[in-house]
């Protein structure tokens, strides 16, 4: 009996401290979206958060997406060679980006690459009491901290996804066409036939864009709830990147099941 | 890092991001290519429109001159109403027949338009008379069986 009650105790502990965390997450959004206005005034700060999260992300997301497309055109070639349709490789490649690796990985690694840095910088921010050193002089560390890296990632990640796409698809090119010999010609009109620039593109950019979202406020959110130790702050980076990782693949079959019916 | 050099490398990140919006919206997809600009609508009445959709292509000769605009089940007269959009650049007579046939063995299927010989061209609204509908493959292989069928019997007569 009472282990039982031990159980129904800490189930009911975690889903209530998931459920605050949850609440507590909306209301950061809520305090950065009605803060927003003084960040936008001084859009420089979010000028020099683009630069972190975006500019300097880009080195990591080409070369991996170059390495995806060659993977998928490598790939895609095997199999769609046994049923002589290898002109299909465009298609494939195509769509396989633009919908759904475009969009994830490039969140997978902007929750790595950008996310954990927001986290730590925030955690360290918070640890060296700079934020509450800021509250003292009647700056707002929503408005001077949150606000910019929140656009910033907002901003960054389609970007980013649109900017991985495009060099996957060049990728897939470079082997299918340049390396294997598909024809260049078929390659190209099967994709430009079956891609849809509303139904495809423009779907990717928006998952891309709630991936974003996603991805930027659980980085800002963890940073900030940080314990003001050492070891707090490298909890929280962890858990940036587990949440992170988490939400965006479930959140990415949930936009599928809506977008691709 | 000082601002206007900041400034530069955002500024060359957006252009990059514009720069792949652009190349994804007309060289992968399909926004400029099929786009057919002013078209006037026909109908045509179809028993079986296959696996015929919306924006699929219309084709005379082989080339693109249309896409079909929208497909209904008319629940009075038990057919389906499928509305064609042409490209305004081609006139087609009025005795013009409107087939749908498939791309390849298993491609996706188009309406095909064989120009007649009439001397009156097609206008807006117009409904195009003669149509083929589109071929079910398991009715053309249950006749089949059911011909080779009545030939096995044919031979035990014999």
């Amino acid at each position: 009996m009472n282990n039982i009650l031990n159980f129904l105790e800490k189930l009911g502990a975690s889903a209530r401290s998931s459920l605050s965390g949850l609440g507590s997450c909306t209301r950061l959004f809520f305090l950065t979206i009605i803060y927003s206005s003084d960040s936008f005034k001084r859009f420089n700060l979010t000028i020099k958060e683009i630069y972190f999260t975006g500019v300097l992300s880009l080195v990591i997301i080409i070369v991996s997406a170059f390495f995806v497309g060659m993977v998928l055109g490598l790939q895609g070639y095997y199999t769609l060679e046994k049923y002589g349709s290898s002109e299909a490789i465009g298609v494939l490649v195509a769509l396989a980006l633009v919908r759904e690796l475009g969009p994830v990985v490039t969140a997978l690694l902007f929750a790595g690459r950008a996310g954990t840095a927001i986290t730590a910088e925030i955690g360290l921010m918070k640890t060296t009491e700079q934020l509450s050193a800021m509250e003292m002089m009647a700056v707002s560390p929503i408005a001077r901290i949150v606000a910019p890296r929140f656009w910033a990632g907002m901003i960054s990640m389609p970007i980013l996804a649109t900017i991985f796409s495009m060099v996957g698809i060049l990728g897939g090119y470079f082997i299918a066409v340049l390396v294997i010999g598909v024809d260049d010609g078929a390659f190209w009109s099967q994709m430009q036939a079956n891609v849809d620039f509303h139904n495809d593109i423009v779907d990717g950019a928006i998952k891309s864009l709630v991936f974003g979202f996603a991805c930027t406020l659980i980085a800002l959110y963890q940073g900030l709830v940080a314990p003001p130790t050492a070891e707090g702050v490298s909890r929280a980076t962890t858990k940036t990147v587990v949440i992170s990782s988490l939400s965006v693949l479930g959140l990415d079959f949930v936009l599928t099941s809506f977008m691709f019916v | 890092m000082d601002k206007v050099k900041l400034d530069i490398w955002v500024g060359i990140f957006v252009t990059l991001g514009i720069i792949a919006m652009f190349y994804l919206a007309t060289r992968v997809g399909n926004l400029t290519s099929n786009d057919v600009k002013k078209t006037y609508e026909v109908k045509a009445y179809f028993e079986n429109i296959g696996g015929l959709k919306p924006r699929a292509a219309v084709k005379a000769s082989g080339v693109v001159v249309g896409r079909i605009g929208s497909i209904v089940f008319d629940p009075e007269a038990f057919h389906a109403v499928v509305k064609i959009n042409i490209d305004d650049r081609y006139a087609f007579p009025t005795d013009t027949f409107a087939n749908i046939y498939t791309a390849g063995l298993l491609g996706e299927q188009y309406l095909s338009l064989e120009a007649g010989g009439d001397d009156v061209n097609l206008k807006a609204g117009d409904l195009i008379v003669h149509t083929q509908d589109a071929v079910v493959l398991e009715k053309l292989i249950s006749q089949f069986l059911y011909n080779s069928a009545g030939d096995d019997n044919d031979k035990d007569k014999d």
